[in-house]
């Protein structure tokens, strides 16, 4: 199974993890893992979700959550697992 | 499993250090396209490289998506010129229409750079590469996006100092014809010693006869990225230095590994090679320049820079060799003076000659890589300028080059302005003593003996 990670960071504000996840589940894309801390007021979270479910393209699914991210003021990013798997295991 | 500070630091180079693949290049044989009849000539390179190449821009820009790298340019290399040309041209302007269905067929597509007007004549021309070399100049008027390339020795044949002399000349009629522009066509133009058949990046790409039908070659980039890992090691010894160097080029590397197989998956194209130069672009902390200044110098052309060069060319390789399955290209550090804003502070400040260029280059790849000299050089001292570049790549086995952009109706200390990746430069000085009677000569100068291996 590929993964995707997704990447929210930003200033700490009440609803960011439940409108990122509500979008997820809206798209049927399952989330596998996730970890986050806030670090002097920022908000930081990573999560491993599986889009294999879904049936949008990559592509639009980058461009929606990067309008999500706009839309409460933190920058989310979705990339797929391979490009932190290359870099950072021989 | 992959953790958040590992995820972080990814994204901190692409969003902060400028970390980028800089080019995803499609080379395409255009050996099928050769016919006696220059109008078939033309329209089989127009649909071959139309054809190949339809969904270069549109994969680029999907991996671009898939993996939030940006991925700056896709371009196209094709083979020299010259060769596919040679049957069906029977003089300059036969061979600048093929200049003008490569720039059409690359606006088609929607690459911003395609090259191979090349002519290899490391030791000797024939008829055609000789009429393609004499229409570079108009060739590169005429056009947007078409870059040209000459070989002119190699370690193995010496140098050919006839087509060396002719290119004094060529470049500066290619400054002349572009004088409105700053002489701007000359930044499209480049000179090589081993020229290599698989790089990827421009002016000097094309794609060599050695190679298969089409190929994918990647050129990373990423200056910023090693030279902020540098920061953190301040004062520290060789060792820790190098070593930094080594993992940060690594990781560059292996980023610039996927996105080759992504393309050559997606394309069905073979991936050929990841090619590891370290190219800086004119962005703020996207220097090579600053990289060395972190090593220790004041200014690049401080005592001590050709050290500190070689050591950081070294070291990217070392590290980047382990992080894809095929290196080649030019792999090093590339040292042009107008796409690297703290090279151009060092040219401005006095720190930096043409000189001290010229002892970089035995070090690192390529050359005297985009500066600008007074438009009223004379032609055989460029010639002059070039030919000692090609005796330091003969000499050390090893690529050299040399972009030069003679600033017509500039002098010592003037700027010229290129706009985009492309940059500025100051006008540097030139020494004025001649070497007319020495490039005059004719002939050519034979191959070293260490060239004699078998």
């Amino acid at each position: 199974m590929k993964k995707t990670i997704i990447t929210v960071v930003g200033k700490d504000t009440v609803g960011i993890i439940a409108r990122v996840c509500t979008y997820l589940a809206d798209n049927q894309i399952n989330i596998l893992d996730i970890s986050q801390t806030i670090v002097q007021g920022f908000f930081n979270m990573m999560m491993i979700v599986d889009t294999n479910l879904t049936g949008k393209d990559f592509g639009v699914i980058v461009d929606e959550l990067n309008a999500l991210g706009e839309e409460i003021g933190v920058v989310i990013k979705c990339q797929k697992e391979e490009i932190f798997d290359q870099m950072h295991r021989v | 499993m992959i953790n958040l500070f590992e995820v972080a630091e990814t994204n901190e180079m692409i969003a902060k250090e400028n970390l980028d693949v800089r080019t995803i290049t499609l080379g395409i044989s255009l050996l099928d396209c050769i016919d006696g009849d220059l109008k078939r000539v033309n329209d089989q390179v127009y649909e071959k490289i139309t054809r190949t190449a339809k969904e270069l821009v549109k994969t680029g820009e999907a991996i671009e998506k898939e993996f939030g790298i940006p991925i700056v340019n896709k371009r196209i290399s094709v083979t020299p010129m010259a060769l596919v040309g040679g049957a069906a041209c029977k003089s300059s302007e036969d061979f600048a229409t093929l200049a003008c269905t490569m720039d059409r067929a690359a606006q088609a597509v929607g690459v911003n750079l395609i090259g191979g007007y090349s002519a290899l004549v490391s030791k000797g021309m024939t008829k055609a590469d000789e009429l393609l070399i004499r229409s570079i100049p108009q060739a590169l008027h005429a056009t947007e996006r078409v870059c040209s390339s000459v070989n002119l020795g190699s370690t193995k044949t010496g140098i050919n100092m006839d087509a060396v002399r002719l290119m004094g000349d060529i470049i500066k009629e290619t400054a002349l014809i572009s004088k409105e522009q700053d002489s701007a066509d000359c930044m499209k133009l480049v000179v090589f010693c081993n020229a290599p058949d698989d790089n990827p990046f421009m002016a000097g790409a094309f794609h060599g006869v050695t190679e298969a039908d089409a190929v994918i070659n990647v050129g990373v980039s990423g200056p910023g990225v090693v030279k902020t890992a540098l920061q953190r090691v301040r004062g520290e010894n060789f060792e820790v230095l190098c070593e930094t160097i080594k993992k940060t080029a690594f990781k560059v590397t292996r980023v610039g590994q996927l996105v080759a197989q992504e393309a050559s998956r997606m394309l069905r194209i073979p991936f050929g090679i990841v090619d590891l130069s370290l190219a800086p672009t004119p962005a703020i902390g996207d220097s090579v320049a600053d990289i060395l200044c972190e090593i220790g110098l004041e200014y690049a052309g401080a005592p001590g820079t050709t050290a500190a060069l070689a050591l950081l060319n070294d070291q990217v390789k070392k590290g980047g060799v382990m992080a894809s399955s095929y290196v080649g290209g030019l792999s090093g550090a590339f040292i042009p003076v107008s796409e690297d804003q703290g090279m151009i502070d060092a040219v401005t400040a006095g720190a930096l000659t043409i000189e001290k260029l010229e002892a970089m280059t035995c070090v690192c790849s390529v050359g005297l890589d985009m500066l600008a000299i007074p438009g009223d050089t004379p032609n055989t001292t460029i010639a002059g300028i070039i030919a000692d570049e090609m005796a330091i790549g003969m000499v050390n086995q090893k690529t050299t080059a040399v972009r030069i952009i003679p600033a017509i109706g500039k002098g010592i200390g003037e700027k010229v302005e290129f706009g985009g990746l492309f940059g500025y430069a100051p006008v540097m000085p030139v020494n004025g003593f001649s070497c007319e009677a020495f490039v005059n000569r004719g002939g050519r100068i034979p191959a070293p003996i260490h060239s004699f291996k078998n």
